[in-house]
């Protein structure tokens, strides 16, 4: 989604306020949990929901309505790609755009691309890093992107960069602009951190 | 932040695909950066707070440790089931994810070796039972010896040609899978940060 609403002074250095973001955390390692509790909370965040696997996460989802979800892929029941998909569902009653970060031990090309095809907005790799985890959150929060939805996909545009030239079989057509152009916000951010 | 309206959608349609955009609703949790802010890293902040549950490391490791151990016992008492392979794999993947933030670089590269052999071999029941075993005995090897300082070399020397013989005996069974073998031989592409 653009920052269509107020938009951002580009002089201007911002923070992110935590304490105002409720989150809802998705593993069933318990460990992993407490790392994710322990880092958000010294980011300053209050609200930190959890769950240990993909149903719970559904339910958990749609009754504290999060802003963002942090999930891990692997899990018992469904999985965190069938969360993020469950999710991702245009029509549904919830709330089908909040960020989904995934963070993952899966690390190989072809997770990455069908955890993008899931409609996962940012992908983070274990081990797990406080810096990582906050570059994630800020790029969510700062540099939101547009939601394209086609037949078969529903979810943030999987084109971070535009390319005018490619003509390829998965161009998407059209008369008009085929990318909204957005205010990047992510650089200015982070040199606040 | 959550309770919030959903911002309107602003939908624009092409032949192929709808843009969807909408103000960011998580603009409101950006703020200027202030003179307070200047003294104050979340980032480091969230690097201190994970550093004060080190402490839990060691024992988590081992718990971790244990349940794959207990994964193997079942691999070789009931065979390789799709419930004993899962629990294998997920043990392994845990181990993966979680032993470099815990301390234990080692055992998480023994652990992602296993991974690939459970993942990758055409058929489980025909991998030498010795392989996957001494996968895990290394990994607890490892995780035993961790603190002893001339144990380091060894414990990356036997992570090291675990991971050559396993990837050797994926790239043979693997020759007429391509999709396999591109898989195995492809670097991660995800950034660690």
């Amino acid at each position: 989604m653009v920052n269509a609403g107020i938009p951002l002074d580009p002089g201007v250095m911002y923070r992110i306020d935590f304490n105002k973001l409720r989150f809802l955390v998705c593993d069933d390692n318990p460990h992993m949990r407490r790392i994710l509790r322990t880092l958000l909370h010294s980011f300053g965040a209050r609200e930190v929901y959890e769950a240990e696997d993909g149903a719970t996460a559904l339910e958990m989802y749609s009754h504290y309505v999060p802003d963002i979800v942090i999930t891990d892929w692997a899990m018992p029941i469904f999985d965190g790609l069938e969360l993020a998909q469950m999710i991702r569902q245009p029509e549904s009653k919830g709330n089908p755009f909040a960020p989904i970060i995934m963070l993952t031990g899966h690390t190989e090309k072809r997770r990455v691309t069908v955890a993008r095809d899931a409609g996962v907005t940012e992908f983070l790799a274990k081990p797990i890093s406080a810096k990582g985890l906050y570059q994630r959150i800020l790029n969510v929060v700062a540099n939101p992107r547009p939601f394209i939805k086609t037949k078969t996909y529903f979810g943030p545009d999987r084109r971070r960069n535009t390319n005018n030239a490619y003509m390829g079989p998965e161009r998407r057509v059209g008369e008009k602009a085929e990318v909204l152009q957005q205010p990047s916000l992510l650089d200015k951010a982070r040199s606040a951190i | 932040m959550a309770k919030q309206k959903t911002p309107a959608l602003q939908i624009e349609t092409y032949a192929t695909h709808h843009v969807i955009t909408q103000p960011n609703p998580l603009r409101k949790v950006l703020r200027r950066a202030g003179e307070k802010d200047t003294d104050d890293d979340p980032v480091a902040r969230a690097e201190k707070a994970l550093a004060g549950l080190s402490g839990e490391f060691r024992d988590w490791m081992e718990k971790e440790t244990k349940r794959l151990l207990s994964a193997h016992a079942a691999v070789v008492e009931k065979g390789f089931t799709n419930e004993t392979r899962e629990e294998l794999f997920r043990a392994a993947h845990d181990i993966k994810g979680d032993a470099v933030t815990f301390g234990y670089p080692q055992a998480a590269a023994t652990a992602e070796s296993l991974c690939r052999l459970i993942e990758h071999a055409p058929d489980l029941r025909k991998v030498p039972p010795d392989l996957i075993e001494h996968h895990v005995n290394a990994i607890q090897a490892i995780v035993h010896e961790n603190t002893k300082l001339d144990t380091i070399s060894v414990s990356s020397e036997l992570s090291r040609r675990l991971r050559k013989v396993a990837d050797e005996y994926l790239a043979r069974v693997n020759r007429d899978r391509p999709d396999h073998l591109e898989a195995i031989l492809a670097p991660s592409i995800v950034p660690a940060d």
